[in-house]
């Protein structure tokens, strides 16, 4: 996968992208919500 | 006109935005609590920048994406860690309950919060000197990062004790006169610097190599380039993971993916942010802001360092691995890189990425110091806790007092020493302060003994290991050669594995064990520490 072989790293790679992700979408379902 | 000449003009107009900002968080500096904690009405954005450009420096961009030349993109297992430990579990599990806690106990530091919790005047004053003691080295690797390349790009200008006397002397003013609200304010601006520099530096790489699979796919096809004695040690190319259980492997895995990747949660400096807003709203928000940043700013230099190997290696006037161009020192991989790779434009905005990264955090080391020794240490224990009118004079002496220390260390420290020391302050904040921070949170039953207990197993634990069985520390102090006339006292894997892997699991099981053989704490006291969780 992104043209990596080994699983080891794609996955990191992989992970890093889908944890920003979350982030982004975390940040915006909860923009308003938290007095 | 002559490039220096327009890198100068640059600087002092940046300089000048920072003097700027410093001044404007001055004026807004009323109180103790606005020069602690802001006034625990930072903007979301400015606290999530922040929080990344304070935890990100010079040594993150430099040193570690040039070990990620050598080491390879298994360093991304770093940004993921960074992203998942450092952003979402930080923010969301530990910032939310930090913040409230430290507003239930009128907490202005970290080991003042922890301090409170367990009502332990010993916890929060031990932790403090701890923090003044070992942060001066984390801060020196910092200085010394920016003024080895301050004295490089000023080659015929500026020498390197020149340049650590200036840097420090700019960084002192700001965080002497606004307080945390200047440190802030010039971070924020600071880390806009740093996202537009590493996103330019992205792109270039990866279209200068024909795209993101052209360019991994041409890392991967080099692997019979990696030098014997690497491979001897369990490298397996620059897209693979090394050997498992190899000597590299456990480098890789237990010192710079573990150790700084888990140690962020307890960095004083960091968990002081979440202190300075006003409600979980700015938290929340801060997750997306800070989980983009720190992508774009490990994640670019791991990917960056281990693809320019594919650059001077396809390039005729080097054909070379980046290690080799950079003479076996990966401090010098990414500079090299950028100086021979980006256009000259791009060398200036880089070297004001690095110099952001660099004053962010040495600004936030500086002002934490300061507050562990003056308010946290001196307050507590000298004072007895009693309300002092001078704290913002006490915490202003602890950081001039806490500068004067790391400039020391900045002029005796030799240059390699950057990622290790950065390694060795984060592994042992963890080893020391995690069990205690997570019982302070999610468990009402951890007992101040249970706390004590584990500090002090954390805390001398890893001063152990690191005398007298990580190999890399205890060779270079020397003290256990003294002793027992060898270099360490254990063999292999133990000599490479950080403290992070052996000490934080006693300190934490020291910590539950203890708590439950002790007395709990009253109800009343709990009661009010959770209120509104």
């Amino acid at each position: 996968m992104f043209g990596i072989q080994d699983p080891g790293v794609w996955l990191a790679y992989l992970l890093c992208i889908l944890s920003v992700v979350f982030c982004i979408i975390y940040g915006f379902i909860n923009w308003n919500k938290g007095e | 006109m002559d490039n220096i000449l327009i890198l100068t003009i640059v600087v002092v107009a940046y300089l000048f935005i920072i003097g700027y900002l410093g001044y404007y968080g001055y004026r807004k500096t009323k109180t103790a609590l606005d020069y602690l904690v802001a006034g625990r009405n930072i903007h979301p954005v400015v606290m999530a920048i922040s929080y990344g450009a304070t935890f990100i420096s010079t040594s993150a961009i430099v040193g570690f994406g040039g070990a990620a030349g050598m080491f390879g993109m298994g360093l991304l297992w770093l940004t993921f860690l960074n992203i998942f430990v450092g952003i979402i579990i930080a923010f969301i599990l530990f910032g939310k309950r930090t913040r409230k806690m430290g507003h239930n106990l009128d907490a202005h530091t970290f080991p003042e919060l922890i301090g409170k919790r367990f009502r332990s005047p010993f916890i929060q004053g031990f932790s403090g000197l701890t923090i003044f003691l070992f942060m001066p080295l984390y801060a020196a690797a910092v200085l010394i990062g920016a003024a080895r390349f301050i004295e490089t790009t000023f080659s015929t200008q500026i020498n390197y004790n020149v340049a650590l006397l200036i840097y420090t002397l700019i960084i002192s003013a700001y965080v002497l006169a606004g307080g945390l609200k200047g440190v802030m304010y010039t971070d924020a601006v600071q880390g806009a610097i740093m996202f537009v520099g590493m996103s330019i530096l992205l792109i270039f790489t990866y279209s200068k190599l024909g795209g993101i699979i052209a360019a991994h796919q041409a890392l991967g096809a080099i692997t019979d380039k990696v030098p014997a004695k690497l491979v001897a040690i369990g490298h397996l190319g620059w897209t693979s993971m090394p050997k498992f259980g190899s000597n590299l492997w456990w480098t890789l895995v237990s010192t710079i993916v573990m150790g700084v990747g888990v140690g962020v949660l307890t960095q004083p400096q960091l968990a002081v942010r979440f202190m300075t807003v006003k409600s979980n709203k700015e938290i929340n928000r801060g997750v997306a802001v800070g989980g983009l940043f720190i992508l774009m700013m490990t994640g670019v230099a791991f990917i960056v360092g281990a693809l320019s190997n594919v650059y001077f290696l396809n390039n005729p006037n080097f054909g070379k691995i980046s290690l080799e161009v950079a003479g076996g020192n990966v401090d010098k991989i990414i500079p090299t890189y950028i100086n021979s790779a980006l256009p000259v434009w791009f060398v200036y905005v880089f070297m004001m990425t690095l110099l952001s990264a660099a004053m962010s955090t040495s600004s936030s080391q500086f002002h934490s110091l300061g507050t562990a020794i003056g308010r946290d240490f001196f307050e507590r224990i000298i004072l007895r806790g009693k309300q002092s009118p001078y704290t913002v004079l006490i915490t202003r002496i602890g950081i001039i007092i806490g500068v004067l220390v790391t400039v020391a260390l900045g002029y005796r420290l030799p240059g390699s020493i950057i990622a290790v020391a950065t390694a060795i302050f984060f592994g042992l904040c963890a080893n020391a302060f995690l069990p205690t921070y997570i019982g302070a949170l999610f468990w009402k039953g951890m007992t101040k003994t249970g706390a004590i207990a584990s500090i002090l197993t954390g805390t001398f634990g890893t001063i152990l290991w690191l005398l007298f069985i990580h190999q890399k520390e205890s060779e270079a102090l020397g003290l256990c050669k003294l002793l027992f006339n060898k270099p360490t006292l254990a063999s292999f894997p133990w000599v490479v594995v950080d403290p992070i892997v052996a000490i934080l699991p006693i300190s934490l099981i020291v910590a539950i064990v203890v708590s439950l053989m002790t007395k709990k704490p009253s109800k009343e006291h709990l009661d009010n520490c959770f209120r509104h969780f």
